[in-house]
């Protein structure tokens, strides 16, 4: 039990170590001006491997993205202009957090569109099964249909009675 | 209305379609690039040693469509597509031009004398930067340039011939777009 415990901890420590891993090769001095690059390298899409940013990407073009963002800061440049370097080059796809525009209307409004269609599909959907039920309430029996019902569940009381 | 319960069936095989197109047509390794109809960005690159002349933005406003090629010794897929390219330089069909990218100028001139050479000129992209500046994001890749040396397409990966006749051959007849 005790050992199983020493393991979780040392899990627990390798965990939050790994989590806290960047990759930083050459900091900038300025600690309000690292602050600032590794906050505009999160929000830019590694190209090589798609769902992480260069901040936390170890291939060889995040590390030279985030190279030139560092210099680019260091040049007095605002973060805006830093990142539409990035874009005019490799286009909105850099970015992880994508611009609202026309052609991305979809992206952002897709979801909700396939969730209202599926709710009216739903909606139609339970309506037309109520309305069903309603339908499907059985109809009566004429009365010779029932003399007939009748003679067939009870055989032997007809018998009995002739 | 007896063929309602057909409904999911269908909406099920629509979505399946849409799936199955994009699983074996679409390649989300294949960003699309953002420098299409853009002139070519400023570079003055050195060329490989002895496989020169070397290589400037102004060479490849060359008055006809050429190939820029993205290539580096440590890039497998280049060896793929190499041979093509002597293929293209034999016919002569089009001027291809050289931009090795984050390499060594040893292993780059070893890499072209062993190979063969299908460049009219080369320039070295050691630091990567002028990649950078192409929209360059993996090689081998390779950008059709304008007769004034605008950016016309980029094909990510090796060129095959099938690519050529489909992707730069409508450029070299002038029917591109």
């Amino acid at each position: 039990m005790l050992r199983l415990g020493a393991l979780g901890c040392i899990i627990g420590l390798l965990v939050t170590f790994s989590a806290q891993a960047v990759f930083v090769e050459n900091q900038l001095d300025d600690t309000a001006l690292e602050a600032r690059a590794r906050h505009i390298s999160e929000g830019i899409r590694c190209l090589v491997c798609q769902n992480q940013s260069i901040l936390d990407s170890n291939a060889d073009l995040a590390k030279d993205l985030r190279k030139i963002v560092r210099e680019r800061i260091q040049l007095g440049e605002s973060d805006d202009q830093v990142r539409s370097f990035l874009v005019t080059r490799y286009g909105d796809w850099v970015l992880l957090d994508p611009p609202f525009k026309l052609r991305t209307v979809f992206l952002w409004f897709g979801p909700l569109f396939i969730f209202l269609g599926g709710g009216i599909a739903v909606f139609f959907f339970m309506r037309g099964r109520s309305q069903n039920r309603l339908d499907d309430q059985p109809e009566k029996l004429t009365a010779s249909e029932k003399a007939e019902l009748d003679k067939l569940l009870h055989p032997d009381e007809s018998g009995r009675a002739s | 209305m007896r063929l309602r319960f057909l409904a999911p069936v269908l909406t099920f095989a629509a979505i399946a379609a849409i799936m199955w197109y994009a699983l074996f047509n679409l390649n989300p390794k294949e960003i699309p690039s953002e420098m299409i109809s853009k002139p070519l960005p400023e570079f003055d690159l050195a060329a490989v040693p002895d496989y020169g002349p070397a290589l400037a933005t102004a060479d490849l406003a060359s008055g006809k469509i050429t190939l820029l090629n993205v290539f580096a010794s440590w890039c497998v897929a280049c060896l793929a597509e190499h041979p093509f390219f002597m293929d293209l330089k034999r016919q002569n069909l089009v001027d291809i031009y050289g931009l090795n990218y984050k390499d060594t100028p040893d292993a780059a001139a070893q890499w072209l004398s062993r190979h063969g050479n299908p460049y009219m000129r080369t320039g070295m992209d050691i630091k990567g930067r002028v990649g950078i500046d192409l929209g360059v994001y993996g090689v081998p890749e390779t950008f059709v340039i304008s007769a004034d040396g605008k950016i016309l397409d980029k094909i990510i990966g090796p060129v095959s011939k099938d690519i050529f006749d489909t992707r730069i051959r409508p450029f070299l007849q002038g029917t591109g777009s």
